[in-house]
C-alpha cells in the first residue's frame, strides 16, 4: 500500500487552528508583503525580479505537485525537464543559421531520422520476437548497433561541418525564428515526450526505479545540451533570445515613454527596466493562473478523485480494475509538461540558454522543497511554496553571510575561522535545503497549506 | 604476432586495468547501497555523500600524518588513515539513523518517503562536506605512483605499446578483494551476519526468532559506512577527490546494484564490473587497436569510438534502461543478502 | 500441570471484540486443536495466547506464570514456539541456517537440538544445505516447525500447518506433529481440516463467534452428532 504524507491515515492532525480559507489569505498576504518590503527597502526592480522567478517557480512546483501530490510519483529529474523547456526557447525563437543548414542540415536530419527508425525497428523486433529465444536478443542488438553506426556515419561529418560555421557566433543550426512565446508550448511538448519515454520504462516497477531513472535522464539531458554544439551551441551558450516584451533601449528612445517616466518621477533607465519586468510578470501570471485553474479543475474532477484514491491505496485501486500504471504515466507526462513550460518561460526571462546553469540542487530539489513545504497535494500550497522558498533562496545568501559575520564578529577580521566561515556561507544553501526538507517532512508533513479532504 | 600483442596490451591498458579498478570501486559502493536496500528497504540517495564524507576525513587524517611525517611508502598514507574516516562515517550514519530514519521506521513509512528523506540527508552531508573541506579538488595520493610503468613494460617486452598499473589501481583491486571476502564471510558464517540475512529475508519471522531489529539496522549502517568510506577513498586515490564527483557516482552505483538485482550482494559486485567495463569499452576509441589488427590503410579518419567520452555517464543509464526493460529484477534475481 | 492456559480471553484488533471470553488450555505432551467455522476467532485466539494482540479481559498462564502482558519475543524466551501460517521460513537461507535462526536467542550450543530435529524430520537432514525456498510445501512446513522447535519450547503453536498441502502430505505432517508431542511438548494448533485434526487431538475446542461451543477429547467431539452435523459436514 502506498502511504502518502498527507493521506488521512498517517498525517498528523491539521496544524491549522483557524478556518483554512482565512489562514490561506493570511499566508498569501504575508508573502505579498515580503515582496513589497523588498520593493520599499531594496528596490522595486529587485522586487519584480524576485516576483518573476517566484511565478516561474510556482509553475514548476505545480508541475511537481501534479506528479507527487496527485499520484505520489517521485521525480528526481525536474532539472532535465526544465532544461528541455529551455531548449525549446532556442529552437523556436532563434533565427535559423542558413550557412549551417547548407553545410550539414541534411546530414543531421537524416542521422536523426535513422536514429528514430532504428529505435522503432528495434522495438518492433523486440515485441514480435517473444518466441524467438536467444535470437530475439541477437536480432534486436544487431538492429540497434547497425542503426547506431549508420546514424553516426550520416550525422558525424555534418555535425562537424555545422560546428565549423562561424563557431564564435553560431556554429549551430539555429532555430525556427518564430515568436518565443510559442516555445512555452513546445517546451511542454519536449518535456512531455521525454517523460513519456522515462515513464514507459520505469513506471509500474518499484518506486525507486522511477526516482533513479529520472535522476539519470535529467543528467543525460544536461550532458547532451552541454556537448551537442550543433543543437544549442553547448557550453558556448545561446544568448540574445528574442523577447515577447519590449526592449529597454526601445522604451528609452520612445518619446511617449520618456514623458511617462518623467510623469512618474523615475529615472528613465529604472522606469524602462521596471516596465519590462512588469510586462513579464503579467505574462507569467496569466500562465500561472491558467495552469492553476486547469490543475484545480482536474483535481476536483472524477479523474482527480480517482488519482488520489490510487495514491492512497494502490492495491485497492488495482483491485477495482483501474490501470494504475497507465494513469501514473498520464500524470507523470502532464506534470513534466508543466515543468517544461516553466523551463521555457525561464529561458525567455533570462534571454539566454546556459546548460551549465542547470544544477540539480537549484532545479530539482529546490522545487521539491517548495512542494513539500507548501503542502503536497494542494495546488495553492505548491504556489505559496514556490513563492516563499524562492524568496528565501534568493535572500538566504545575504542572510547567511550576515549571520556568519555576526557570529564571527568577535574574531579578528583575518582569523582563519572567520575567513573560512565567510567563504563557506555560500554552501549553507545546500545544507539549509536539506534541513528544511527533513524538518517539514518530520514535523509538518502536510505543509503550510495542507491538502483538504474532499 | 607483435601486432596482436600490441592490440591486446592497448586494450589491457585502457580497458582491463582501469575497468578492474573502477569496477571494484563501483562494486563496493553498490554493495553498500544493496545492504541498505535489503535491510531498510529503500534506495539511499545519500550514499554518494557518505562515501565523500568518509573520504574527506581520510584526507584530513592523511594530511595530518604527512605533516608529522608518518608514511607507509610505497603504499599511500591514506590506507593508514582509513580507520579515521571509517569511524567518522560510522558515527555519521548511526547519528542519521537515530535522528532521521528511526522515526520513519516506527511510522512504517512508505519507500518513497524514505527516498525523499535520503535526499534530504544527501544535501545536509553534502553541505557539511563543502563547509568543512570546501568544494576544491584535493590530491592526497602519495607513495609510489606506479606498480608498473608503461616505459618499463615496453623496455621489458619490446612491444610498442605500454601497460601501466598505478599503485592506486593495484591497491583498489586488492582491497576490494579482501573487503568483499570479509563481507561474504560475515554474512554467511557469522551469527550476526546470518541474522542480518534473516531480517532481510523475512522481517516478521526474524522478530519472532528473537532477532533484535535495532541491532540489525545498526550493524547494517556500520557495514555500509565502512564500505562507503573504503570505496570513496579508493576512488579518490585513483582519480583525485572532489566533493561534486561523488554525487555523480550515484547513478553508476545505483545502476550496478540494479543490474545485479537490488538487495543481492553478489549481484552488486557483478553489476559494478558490468557497468565499469561497459563504460570503458563503449567510450574507448578503437582506432589504434584496429590499426594493429587490420592495418592502417583501410581505416578512415574516424576514432572508431562508439560514444564520446563526454557521455561516459550515459552508459550506466543505458544499461539501467535495458535491465529495466528486459529483466527489472536484475541478473541475480530472487535472492537477497 | 497445565502447560498453557488462556482463561476467559476477550479482545480484538480494535473495534468489535473477536474473542468473547473463550478459554483454551493444553497439557504437556498433548495435542490440542482449535476448530470452528470461518471467522470464529480460531487464529485470533491462538495469536492472543502468543501475545500478538492485546486482551481486554482474561489472562494467559504459562506453566502457572502469568504472561498476559508479555510481548511475543519474551514469550519465545519463556518457552513458547509459534509457527505462522504463511511466510514461516527464511526462503533465501538454507534449511540448516533456518534452524540456526530459530535458535538465535539461545546462548548455549544448540548442535544437539539440530540433531534432534533432524531425527524428527529426516528429510531436513537430506536437504540441510538447500535454500528453504526451493523445498516443497510439506518440507517447508517441516522446516517451519523445526525452526520453532529450536528454542526447545514447552508449548508449540501451529497456525493451520496443513493449509495448502496435499492429503498425503497432510497425513505425514500430522504424524510428525504426533512425534513432536511424544517428546513431551504441548501442541496447540488451529486447523481447517477439522476431521483429520481432531482424529489426532487429545483435546478439541470448537469455537463459534469467539466463544467455546464444545470442548472435549478429539475422539468425543468426532463422535458427537451435533458437532458432526454443524462443523464436520455430517
Amino acid at each position: 500500500m502506498t502511504q502518502h504524507p498527507n493521506s488521512p491515515a498517517t498525517g498528523p492532525k491539521s496544524t491549522a487552528q483557524m478556518a483554512p480559507a482565512q489562514r490561506n489569505i493570511l499566508l498569501f498576504t504575508g508573502m505579498a508583503s515580503l515582496l513589497v518590503m523588498v520593493g520599499v527597502l531594496q528596490s522595486w526592480n529587485v522586487a519584480f525580479s524576485i516576483l518573476n522567478m517566484c511565478l516561474i517557480s510556482a509553475i514548476m512546483a505545480l508541475g511537481v505537485n501534479i506528479q507527487w501530490g496527485y499520484a505520489g510519483l517521485f521525480n528526481v529529474g525536474v532539472m532535465g525537464f526544465a532544461a528541455l523547456g529551455g531548449l525549446a526557447g532556442v529552437v523556436i525563437s532563434m533565427p535559423p543559421v542558413d550557412a549551417a543548414w547548407a553545410a550539414g542540415g541534411l546530414g543531421v536530419v537524416m542521422g536523426l531520422a535513422t536514429g528514430i527508425v532504428t529505435l522503432v525497428l528495434g522495438m518492433m523486433v523486440w515485441r514480435r520476437g517473444q518466441s524467438w529465444g536467444r535470437w530475439r536478443y541477437a536480432a534486436t542488438g544487431a538492429i540497434v548497433v547497425i542503426g547506431y553506426i549508420l546514424m553516426r556515419s550520416l550525422a558525424d561529418p555534418s555535425v562537424d561541418a555545422i560546428e565549423a560555421v562561424d563557431p564564435a557566433r553560431t556554429g549551430y543550426l539555429g532555430g525556427l525564428g518564430l515568436p518565443i512565446i510559442l516555445s512555452w508550448l513546445v517546451g511542454g511538448i519536449f518535456a512531455a515526450a521525454a517523460a513519456w519515454v522515462v515513464g514507459k520504462i520505469s513506471l509500474g516497477l518499484r518506486a525507486d526505479y522511477l526516482a533513479i531513472a529520472t535522476l539519470g535522464i535529467s543528467e543525460i539531458i544536461i550532458y547532451v545540451l552541454k556537448f551537442e554544439d550543433w543543437l544549442s551551441r553547448g557550453v558556448k551558450n545561446v544568448t540574445g533570445l528574442p523577447r515577447p516584451v519590449p526592449y529597454e533601449i526601445d522604451l528609452q528612445a520612445n518619446s511617449w515613454f520618456i514623458a511617462f517616466a518623467d510623469h512618474l518621477n523615475l529615472p528613465l533607465v529604472d522606469a524602462s527596466s521596471l516596465v519590462v519586468k512588469i510586462c513579464y510578470a503579467l505574462l507569467f501570471t496569466v500562465v500561472l493562473l491558467a495552469v492553476l485553474w486547469l490543475s484545480e479543475t482536474a483535481l476536483r474532477s472524477p479523474w482527480g478523485r480517482m488519482m488520489r484514491a490510487i495514491r492512497d491505496n494502490e492495491t485497492a485501486a488495482n483491485a477495482m480494475g483501474k490501470n494504475v500504471t497507465k494513469q501514473h504515466l498520464l500524470v507523470f507526462v502532464l506534470g513534466s509538461a508543466v515543468i517544461g513550460v516553466a523551463g521555457a518561460m525561464m529561458v525567455t526571462l533570462d534571454g539566454q540558454f546556459t546548460p551549465t546553469s542547470y544544477q540539480p540542487l537549484r532545479f530539482t530539489f529546490l522545487i521539491w522543497v517548495m512542494v513539500i513545504a507548501g503542502g503536497s497535494g494542494n495546488n495553492w500550497g505548491a504556489v505559496l511554496g514556490g513563492f516563499l522558498i524562492w524568496f528565501f533562496w534568493i535572500e538566504a545568501e545575504p542572510i547567511g553571510l550576515w549571520l556568519m559575520d555576526v557570529v564571527t564578529s568577535g574574531l579578528p577580521p583575518t582569523h582563519w575561522l572567520r575567513l573560512h566561515l565567510l567563504e563557506s556561507a555560500a554552501h549553507t544553501r545546500l545544507m539549509t535545503m536539506g534541513v528544511i526538507l527533513l524538518l517539514v517532512l518530520r514535523f509538518s508533513p502536510r505543509g503550510l497549506i495542507p491538502e483538504s479532504r474532499r | 604476432m607483435d601486432a596482436v600483442l600490441n592490440a591486446l596490451v592497448l586494450i589491457g591498458n585502457y580497458i582491463v586495468v582501469p575497468g578492474l579498478a573502477y569496477g571494484s570501486q563501483l562494486a563496493l559502493g553498490a554493495l553498500g547501497v544493496t545492504m541498505i536496500y535489503a535491510v531498510l528497504r529503500f534506495s539511499n540517495f545519500g550514499h554518494g555523500e557518505i562515501m565523500s564524507f568518509g573520504t574527506m576525513l581520510v584526507i584530513m587524517a592523511t594530511f595530518a600524518m604527512q605533516d608529522v611525517g608518518i608514511s607507509i611508502s610505497p603504499l599511500p598514507t591514506a590506507l593508514l588513515a582509513l580507520p579515521v574516516g571509517i569511524l567518522g562515517a560510522v558515527g555519521l550514519c548511526l547519528l542519521i539513523d537515530r535522528y532521521v530514519y528511526k522515526f520513519y521506521r516506527q511510522q512504517r513509512a512508505s519507500p518513497v518517503i524514505y527516498l525523499i528523506v535520503s535526499i534530504g540527508t544527501m544535501f545536509i552531508i553534502g553541505g557539511l562536506i563543502r563547509f568543512i573541506i570546501g568544494p576544491k579538488d584535493r590530491n592526497f595520493a602519495d607513495g609510489e605512483r606506479f606498480i608498473m610503468k608503461a616505459s618499463a613494460f615496453k623496455a621489458n617486452t619490446g612491444l610498442a605499446e605500454g601497460l601501466a598499473i598505478k599503485t592506486a589501481q593495484g591497491v583498489t583491486v586488492l582491497t576490494t578483494f579482501v573487503v568483499v571476502g570479509l563481507v561474504f564471510w560475515f554474512l554467511n558464517y557469522t551469527r550476526t551476519g546470518k541474522s542480518m540475512r534473516a531480517f532481510a529475508d523475512n522481517e516478521d519471522l526474524a522478530l519472532l526468532s528473537g532477532i533484535d531489529p535495532d541491532r540489525v539496522v545498526r550493524i547494517t549502517w556500520i557495514i555500509t559506512a565502512v564500505l562507503a568510506t573504503i570505496a570513496g577513498t579508493l576512488y579518490g586515490l585513483d582519480k583525485s577527490y572532489k566533493p561534486l564527483v561523488y554525487m555523480h557516482l550515484l547513478l553508476p552505483i545505483f545502476a550496478s546494484a540494479i543490474v545485479g538485482g537490488v538487495g543481492n550482494p553478489l549481484g552488486a559486485i557483478a553489476g559494478g564490473f558490468v557497468i565499469a567495463f561497459s563504460e570503458l569499452a563503449i567510450t574507448f576509441a578503437y582506432k589504434k587497436v584496429a590499426a594493429y589488427l587490420i592495418g592502417d590503410g583501410v581505416l578512415g579518419d574516424g576514432l572508431l569510438q562508439l560514444l564520446s567520452t563526454d557521455y561516459k555517464f550515459a552508459v550506466s543509464f543505458m544499461i539501467l534502461v535495458i535491465v529495466l526493460l528486459v529483466k527489472p529484477t536484475g541478473i541475480f534475481s530472487g535472492k537477497t543478502l | 500441570m497445565t502447560a498453557l492456559i488462556g482463561t476467559a480471553m476477550t479482545g480484538g484488533y480494535g473495534g468489535a471484540d473477536i474473542l468473547n471470553g473463550c478459554t483454551i488450555s493444553v497439557e504437556s505432551g498433548e495435542i490440542a486443536v482449535i476448530v470452528g467455522p470461518n471467522g470464529a476467532g480460531k487464529s485470533t485466539a491462538m495469536k492472543a495466547m502468543f501475545g500478538m494482540l492485546d486482551l481486554r479481559a482474561g489472562s494467559v498462564l504459562l506453566d502457572g506464570e502469568d504472561i498476559t502482558t508479555l510481548p511475543p519475543q519474551h514469550r519465545v524466551q519463556r518457552g513458547m514456539g509459534f509457527v505462522p501460517q504463511t511466510q514461516n521460513v527464511f526462503t533465501s537461507m538454507t534449511v540448516e541456517e533456518n534452524l540456526e535462526m530459530g535458535g538465535f536467542i539461545r546462548d548455549d550450543d544448540f548442535a544437539d537440538t539440530i540433531e534432534e530435529i533432524y531425527n524428527l524430520f529426516p528429510v531436513l537432514r537430506e536437504k540441510r544445505a538447500q535454500p528453504a525456498g526451493e523445498l516443497s510445501g510439506g518440507q517447508r512446513q517441516q522446516v517451519a516447525v523445526g525452526r520453532a522447535l529450536m528454542t526447545q519450547p514447552k508449548v508449540l503453536m501451529l497456525d493451520e500447518p496443513t493449509a495448502g498441502v496435499s492429503p498425503i502430505v497432510m497425513d505425514e505432517l500430522f504424524d510428525r506433529i504426533i512425534d513432536v508431542a511424544r517428546t513431551g511438548i504441548a501442541i496447540l494448533m488451529v486447523e481447517q481440516n477439522a476431521r483429520q485434526a481432531l482424529a489426532i487431538a487429545d483435546r478439541g475446542y470448537v469455537l463459534v463467534q469467539g466463544e467455546n461451543r464444545y470442548t472435549d477429547t478429539g475422539a468425543a467431539l468426532l463422535a458427537n452428532p451435533d458437532v458432526r452435523r454443524a462443523f464436520l459436514g455430517g
